[in-house]
């Protein structure tokens, strides 16, 4: 007789534990699916771990809640008086590692596709300071700064009286975008001038630590023509929440035209930039930061 | 039992100092314990209140009440008072007041040396609580203070690190004492495999207590010279390595993870076989599958840092050594269910807090092993997916199994029944309001929203909102909390020795209240006193 009880309940539980589950899904966001071929790799095995995580919990939950249903004193439940059982020891520790492993593989795979950063068509130096990017154009000589848009800057103050709603892509619109080309095998070496950054933009699939004294790399190739949005995401100070990203993915031929309407424009110094706030920030500590980031310049063009 | 306990400590302890006093200069368990709960409760409502201030400033899009670096200075205040002055004191007050009552000793092994890891706290959270009055505001470059932003700050870091020493030295000082006590106190008879699992687990997190915390000290000293002293441990112009301090912080700082979370697995261990009148399933294995989680939490810190550029082998041997975490994670899981399967169950207030801690801390680490995913977590690392992760497995975690022991001991300590009432309605306000809070950081995280932002791009509203409401709405369960504890301190039904019908252990042998001496004479232990019993012990 128990035996059907539990059962009948694991299954009601299993129903309404699912239920649950799918509203979860349904009402939230996922991760991006993004536009490169990493990205997509990221959003399946994210979705597969997701899918695999979803199914344990969900077999778990069952459990517990049928036991919780079934084996209450209230209902003249008699404790058993069972205590251990190296058989079932052995399966759930086994079964689980199987699991693992399943996860493992592809995992491994697509970090090693992302780490060999090899056979880039082209290199763009990202540069971190408080609290705006640097993008230098290693092969096509262009070289900017990149900083929350106007209209956000102001928007954002406290008491400004703007509705942030009113503006266009709030906090998430630069001055000056970062055009890129598609298809087209771009290497990013990243670095900082004062403090860590992490630049990522969801859509490429990715994020990393611009440091300063030291160059991180990581690539795309971007498959579809857009503006894919980001942010930093590494804690670097009050203005953390606003330095955005913007990346513009035009077709190599519009990206040629780009460039030549840059045209030898020499970049500002990042002192001179109306949101530049760095450096002289670091009370105390002025110990030798400051030529860092012509040093790596230097190092960067060595190397290529 | 009892006649061992009460009748003659007046004879041999003297005359107990009262008002004041009394608490300055106890050395007994009991009182020391009291005193770490009370202090826990404190910074738990402490940090709390700071909690609703980054709930506040993010109910919508734009900056309304803070600025930004107040904002900063809240989520790193937050988690500093969170982990080193609500939970990590509440765990030592826990076993201060149970690892004793458990193995059947008459107090800790170094009672001076108790009250002094005590009394060093109220100073040293004075210090760190004083930066915020402080010309250059309290730390904000985060809990972590990764070099070189928090050497960026004012003076105030001097102060934060000299505090982070005394809760240092105090949490060195608290793990010997366990240790010492759990290893030379126990009562003939309490062998090693049949202490209670809250024995084991903290034991164990005593150890790596004693391991990691001069790592940390270590780290932190070395950002006071580089920011004071001139040198260049992390300053990379100066020949150093900013993210060598990340290195040095997640050794210490996984460790510490597990720190806060080994002590609540004790807690579950003792609670669910109780509440279903049934034995700990698994006993032997439980006590293993700590160990496990203990020994591989010292190899797996980098899962912290897996965006800071490391060597391909590097990411792989970080990410299949945090996957492994999740098998002893879940055969304790699967033994919690075990024990319940075929019990005979009640749902008091400490049933039901073990219950949703098992829910949620289950989500808590399905997430966990997400996060180890290296490729998956370049999307997830420093996102609000992490600050859901973490919660789940803190707040849902530890702190609801330190509520849960609590309730469950609170008869215990005081002699009164807590109000069982308030005590559902508690769990219950608690369990929908922090899911509201947290659940929805699971898609801000998904959909792109970084951590330690106070503003937000519009399409972060209402995910936001609803996060915040939920925060209110837990913050405000909290002062429940501190009420039903109050109102049951103050008085409420008598309990018995045994308190609740299906308790096993020494501790429930004792009167309740229990005395302020309790096994002066040592009880004598075999298996049908003990919580737990298992096959192959």
């Amino acid at each position: 007789m128990k035996r059907t009880n539990e059962l009948i309940v694991s299954l009601a539980v299993l129903a309404v534990v699912t239920v649950i589950t799918w509203g979860l899904f349904a009402v939230g966001d996922n991760m991006p699916r993004g536009v490169t071929p990493f990205s997509q790799d990221v959003y399946h095995l994210h979705n597969t771990v997701l899918g695999i995580v979803t199914v344990i919990g969900i077999l778990v939950f069952t459990a517990m809640f049928t036991s919780v249903v079934v084996h209450r004193k209230s209902k003249g439940y008699e404790a058993a008086k069972f205590t251990h059982s190296t058989k079932a020891e052995i399966t759930w520790t086994t079964i689980p590692i199987l699991i693992l492993i399943v996860i493992a593989i592809p995992a491994t795979s697509v970090l090693i596709d992302m780490e060999d950063t090899g056979g880039a068509e082209m290199n763009v130096k990202i540069t971190g300071y408080q609290w705006l990017w640097k993008y230098d154009y290693i092969e096509d000589g262009v070289s900017f700064y990149s900083a929350l848009d106007r209209e956000s800057n102001r928007a954002r103050q406290i008491g400004s009286g703007i509705n942030p709603r009113d503006v266009d892509n709030y906090l998430l619109e630069v001055d000056n975008r970062l055009v890129l080309p598609t298809n087209t095998r771009i290497r990013f070496l990243l670095t900082a001038d004062d403090v860590i950054h992490s630049w990522w933009v969801p859509e490429l699939g990715w994020k990393r630590d611009a440091i300063p004294g030291m160059i991180n790399e990581a690539w795309t190739y971007i498959e579809e023509e857009g503006v894919y949005r980001g942010q930093c995401a590494e804690l670097c100070g009050k203005d953390h929440g606003f330095m955005p990203i913007v990346v513009e993915a035009v077709s190599p031929e519009e990206y040629r035209r780009w460039v030549e309407a840059q045209g030898g424009e020499v970049a500002m110094k990042p002192e001179e930039h109306p949101n530049f706030v760095g450096r002289g920030r670091a009370s105390g500590s002025d110990a030798g930061t400051e030529d860092s980031a012509e040093t790596i310049n230097i190092a960067v063009l060595d190397q290529g | 039992m009892s006649n061992a306990t009460t009748a003659h400590h007046d004879d041999h302890h003297g005359h107990h100092p009262t008002g004041l006093a009394r608490w300055l200069f106890t050395t007994n368990h009991k009182e020391i314990g009291t005193l770490y709960l009370v202090f826990s409760l404190i910074m738990f409502l402490v940090g709390g209140a700071m909690a609703m201030v980054i709930r506040a400033e993010l109910f919508a899009p734009g900056l309304q009440l803070v600025n930004p670096e107040f904002f900063n200075q809240m989520t790193t205040m937050h988690a500093l008072v969170m982990i080193f002055g609500a939970v990590m004191p509440a765990f030592v007050g826990l076993a201060n007041w149970m690892i004793p009552l458990m193995i059947g000793a008459p107090d800790m092994a170094l009672p001076r040396m108790n009250n002094w890891s005590f009394w060093i706290l109220p100073f040293a959270f004075a210090i760190l609580l004083s930066t915020l009055f402080m010309p250059s505001g309290a730390p904000a470059s985060g809990w972590t203070l990764y070099p070189p932003l928090s050497l960026q700050g004012g003076n105030s870091l001097a102060f934060v690190i000299l505090s982070i020493h005394l809760m240092g030295i105090s949490s060195i000082m608290g793990a010997i004492n366990v240790i010492a006590t759990i290893l030379n106190m126990r009562a003939p008879g309490m062998t090693l495999l049949r202490m209670p699992l809250f024995v084991w687990t903290w034991l164990i997190s005593a150890f790596l207590l004693i391991a990691v915390m001069p790592v940390l000290a270590g780290a932190v000293t070395m950002l006071l010279t580089d920011r004071f002293f001139g040198t260049s441990f992390f300053n990379a112009a100066g020949g150093g390595d900013p993210v060598l301090y990340q290195h040095i912080f997640w050794f210490f700082g996984h460790p510490e993870v597990y720190i806060l979370i080994l002590p609540a697995f004790g807690i579950i261990s003792e609670i669910i076989p109780t509440f279903s009148r049934k034995r700990l399933f698994g006993y032997t294995a439980m006590v293993y599958a700590t160990a496990t989680i203990a020994f591989l939490s010292f190899i797996v810190w980098a899962h912290h840092m897996f965006t800071v550029g490391m060597p391909l082998g590097a990411q792989l041997f970080f990410m299949y050594a945090t996957m492994v975490i999740a098998v002893p994670t879940g055969v304790k899981i699967f033994n919690w269910i075990s024990t319940m399967w075929r019990g005979s169950m009640t749902f008091e207030t400490p049933m039901l807090f073990a219950l949703g801690f098992l829910v949620m801390f289950t989500i808590g680490g399905l997430s966990g092993l997400m996060l180890a995913i290296v490729p998956a977590d370049y999307q997830y690392h420093d996102s609000y997916f992490v600050v859901a992760h973490f919660h789940y497995v803190l707040v849902t975690g530890s702190v609801f199994a330190i509520m849960a022991g609590v309730y469950y001991w609170l008869p215990k300590w005081t002699g009164h029944m807590y109000d069982e009432k308030l005590g559902k309605i508690h769990f219950w306000w608690s369990t929908i309001s922090v899911n509201v809070l947290f659940f929805p950081q699971h898609y801000l995280g998904l959909a792109g929203m970084p951590r330690r932002i106070p503003d937000y791009a519009v399409q972060f509203t209402e995910f936001n909102m609803i996060s915040s409401i939920g925060g209110f709405a837990f913050g405000l369960a909290q002062l429940l909390f501190a009420f039903i504890v109050w109102k049951c301190v103050r008085g409420g039904a008598p309990a018995t020795a045994q308190v609740w019908e299906g308790a096993r252990g020494l501790e429930w042998t004792v009167p309740s209240p229990a005395p302020l001496h309790t096994f002066d004479t040592p009880p004598k232990v075999d298996d049908s006193v003990t919580a737990h019993k298992d096959e192959l012990s």
